[in-house]
């Protein structure tokens, strides 16, 4: 067994860190996550230009990677840099596009010239692609959608959608560029930096990738993808937190000591650096699978979801009390990484969520 | 055994609720359901409603404007206000400095100070904290000198709530160094006014500005408004920290959040069904409800023993850790009951007038605000930690 990185991912690591480093700084994350569309278009280029975009696909898709531990490095560099921007939803739509032959949009979404997001949830699917009501109609030129899309990542300032709607033939994807059309965006910023809009389509014309009736399994394995990605980013963001705390415990003094002296505070450092350890191996086990049959893959991404569901409430929760009233305040890094932590539960799907969904796969495969 | 009110307290509970539906203002309480940030004179008008009444400083003495109501009788007045969704009585002035002045002010304070509470003349901050003074307390190094009739206060406050509306700060001050600590801090009286005083808002992770860094350059004092003697200010401070019991735990603010998530639970559909019927919500709700009907018999316990004389020090801090933990973990439900909805952050929607179109339901926009800002719940007051020592110095006796 090796559970290190390997050279190659290595050294994705340590330039996209250095990239990261230079330009996006937490002095200008701290508020710029909360101007205009809250992310950087350039930082995008620079991302792309480092590789960081085509490291998520293979080379027959024109990548240069796509392994999901690819992916997963990648997704712990923008969590322990808490960059804002629709890399997420990029990861899914260019999944999606891989898998319907979409070189040229595919190309574009890699070279960062193209900002895909991608649009699936709606306001009352709680990620069940089966009670998606946006509907696609042949016409007799091509398509058109209408009904509506909720927390799209940076629905304004994206170039193009994935869109997954209900045709007569059942779940299909469709591409959709912003302007089209019958489209209408309330853009907002999230509560962690960042922004995503609520989309609605009127008659908004859309190109069918992939075959029509055909997407469910498609956007399910973009899914467990994104899912890998987010449990690395969170694990890295955990990481970051934990750092933090440690050192804040080691230098603040109270009663004449150094506040990391109480075992009280000692202890609870002990227990969060458990759950940190528990939640990365749930994060390489999910990145393991996610090449595996389905539904080993999709329990693997469900128990990670669920692990840093929990582990990730714990971790904020601890190092913002043990911090005390400092860890309230927007000036101090550790409070953003916090929100982040926080709110990577609210995406694709919460911990009770997997829970329930790691317990429905797995009645495939308990005896009777 | 007997777990009821008496007739008496059914009788006041129905005198406190007819009160509240005849001046509790709709566009007040609409704004506390919502999350909404009063502004200082609405806070002001709410005062002002309950002193008409003659409840605003409920605790005090009668002849001090007070009410003489039992303990029973003001924890039944702060659950029923907290279920109405009356705008909380702020405590810096009625609940803080007013019963440090009736136990240790001189005659002359209490006339000059007491009524201006009570008719909104000054609006008070508590200047306690430092950036090196937290759970120490005592280790707090603002300096007040002597100079013939004035106090030359130097040194820094921090965490000051709502210090940007405040005229009168009451503030911990070192005037003697050397002996133990707490020897050597006195309790001034400070108008925010005072050239020498500035107030830099503090930003919370939430975005909220409820706190603030107050600076102190040579800020002249006088000498009359020195509570009590030098060098005493640790035990006036102290019996302002342990005064307040009966709202420590928060249990009417408590239940009517809980009642507000019981009805998110009912009209929230997730996969077909209301949450509250979604096994896993529903088990994460019932946990909640039942810790909260629990605490609700233990704060009670706590006040029948108060209202005989004891001091129940390790129950206090009891009530104040699982109280905040209670509501702590409303909110977390709540914040999970919005889904993505929790995600999306318009602050404009906590002011009040905001008739903007709201993503998603229209209770999810301060959900995940009122989240992060709540973790305060459990660091300021004494902190959690700070109180479990409280309870095993209390119950171990190494
Ligand atoms: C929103 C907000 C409003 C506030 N309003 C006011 C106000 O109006 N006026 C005012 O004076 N103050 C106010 N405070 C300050 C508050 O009282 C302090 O934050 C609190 O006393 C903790 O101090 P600290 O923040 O310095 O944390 P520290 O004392 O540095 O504590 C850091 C951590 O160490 C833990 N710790 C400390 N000592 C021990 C120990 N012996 N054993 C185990 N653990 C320990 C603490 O519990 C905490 O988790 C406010 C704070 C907040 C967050």
């Amino acid at each position: 067994m090796d559970f290190s990185l390997g050279q190659d991912r290595q050294m994705l690591v340590d330039s996209l860190r250095r990239l990261l480093a230079a330009k996006a700084p937490f002095a200008a994350r701290k508020d710029g996550a909360f101007e205009g569309s809250g992310w950087s278009r350039a930082l995008w280029q620079d991302m792309a230009d480092l590789g960081a975009i085509g490291a998520w696909f293979d080379e027959s898709h024109g990548g240069y990677g796509g392994s999901p531990f690819d992916i997963a490095v990648v997704f712990g560099e923008i969590g322990r840099a808490l960059l804002t921007g629709p890399y997420l939803a990029a990861l899914q739509a260019g999944h999606v596009l891989a898998a319907a032959g979409q070189t040229d949009a595919l190309a574009a979404l890699i070279a960062g010239t193209s900002v895909v997001t991608y649009a699936e949830e709606e306001a009352d699917t709680w990620f069940d692609p089966a009670a998606i009501t946006t509907r696609a109609t042949p016409t007799g030129a091509g398509w058109v959608l209408d009904g509506a899309k909720t927390v799209v990542a940076a629905a304004g300032s994206a170039d193009r959608l994935v869109v997954v709607a209900q045709a007569p033939q059942g779940l299909t994807t469709f591409l959709v560029e912003a302007g089209a059309p019958g489209l209408t965006i309330r853009d907002y910023l999230l509560v962690d930096g960042g922004s995503a809009g609520d989309i609605g389509f009127a008659a908004t014309p859309a190109v069918l990738i992939g075959t029509a009736g055909e997407a469910a399994s498609v956007i399910e394995a973009a899914r467990a993808l994104a899912l890998v990605a987010l449990a690395w980013e969170a694990v890295a963001v955990m990481d970051v937190l934990r750092d933090h705390t440690l050192d804040y415990l080691r230098t603040r003094k109270q009663f004449g000591q150094a506040i990391g002296k109480f075992q009280a505070l000692q202890h609870r450092m002990a227990t969060l650096a458990l759950e940190i350890e528990q939640a990365r191996s749930a994060a390489i086990n999910a990145a393991d699978r996610a090449s595996g049959p389905r539904t080993t893959r999709e329990r693997a991404v469900s128990a990670a979801k669920v692990t840093i569901g929990k582990a990730g409430s714990l971790v904020a929760e601890e190092a913002i009390q043990v911090h005390g009233g400092i860890g309230m305040t927007w000036d101090l890094a550790l409070s953003h990484y916090a929100k982040r932590l926080m709110m990577i539960g609210h995406e694709l799907g919460d911990e009770d969520h997997h829970l329930a969904r790691y317990i429905a796969l797995g009645q495939d495969i308990i005896p009777a | 055994m007997d777990l009821t009110y008496s007739a008496s307290e059914e009788a006041f509970r129905s005198e406190v609720r007819a009160f509240l539906a005849a001046h509790l203002p709709q566009r007040l309480s609409d704004k506390v359901r919502k999350d909404q940030h009063l502004t200082r004179a609405e806070q002001e008008e709410w005062h002002a409603i309950l002193q008409t009444r003659g409840w605003l400083a409920n605790h005090w003495p009668v002849d001090w404007g007070g009410t003489g109501w039992t303990v029973m009788e003001r924890f039944i007045f702060e659950t029923e206000t907290a279920l109405a969704h009356a705008p909380r009585i702020l405590p810096f002035g009625v609940s803080m400095i007013g019963p440090v002045l009736l136990k240790y002010g001189s005659e002359a304070q209490k006339r000059h100070w007491l009524p201006r509470i009570l008719n909104g003349t000054d609006w008070w901050c508590q200047g306690y904290s430092e950036p090196g003074a937290g759970s120490d307390l005592a280790s707090l190094t603002t300096s007040a000198v002597r100079e013939g009739d004035v106090y030359i206060v130097n040194g820094q406050k921090t965490w000051t709530t709502l210090a940007q509306h405040a005229t009168m700060m009451f503030c911990l001050v070192r005037t003697a160094t050397g002996g133990k600590r707490q020897d050597g801090i006195s309790f001034l009286l400070i108008d925010m006014a005072s050239p020498g005083i500035e107030v830099r808002p503090i930003k919370l992770l939430s975005g909220d500005c409820e706190v603030n860094a107050v600076f102190l350059t040579n800020v002249r004092v006088p000498v009359a408004n020195l509570v009590g003697e030098e060098n005493r200010g640790w035990t006036y401070a102290k019996y302002l920290l342990t005064y307040e019991r009966t709202n420590i735990a928060g249990v009417g603010a408590s239940m009517a959040a809980l009642d507000e998530l019981r009805a998110i639970a009912r009209s929230r559909q997730r996969h077909g069904r209301p949450l509250a019927e979604d096994p896993q919500f529903a088990a994460r709700l019932a946990r909640t409800e039942i810790e909260l009907e629990n605490m609700q018999t233990t704060n009670l316990r706590v006040l029948v023993e108060a209202g005989a004389g004891a001091a129940p020090v390790a129950e206090s801090s009891m009530l104040k850790i699982r109280g905040t933990e209670i509501r702590q973990q409303i909110d977390d439900l709540t914040r999970r009951a919005a889904g993505v909805h929790a995600r999306p952050w318009l602050p404009e929607a906590f002011e009040g007038g905001w008739n903007g179109a709201p993503v998603g339901p229209d209770w999810a926009g301060p959900v995940a605000t009122r989240y992060f800002n709540d973790r305060k719940l459990s660091i300021f007051g004494g902190s959690n930690e700070v109180q479990r020592e409280i309870i095993t110095k209390a119950i171990l006796e190494l």
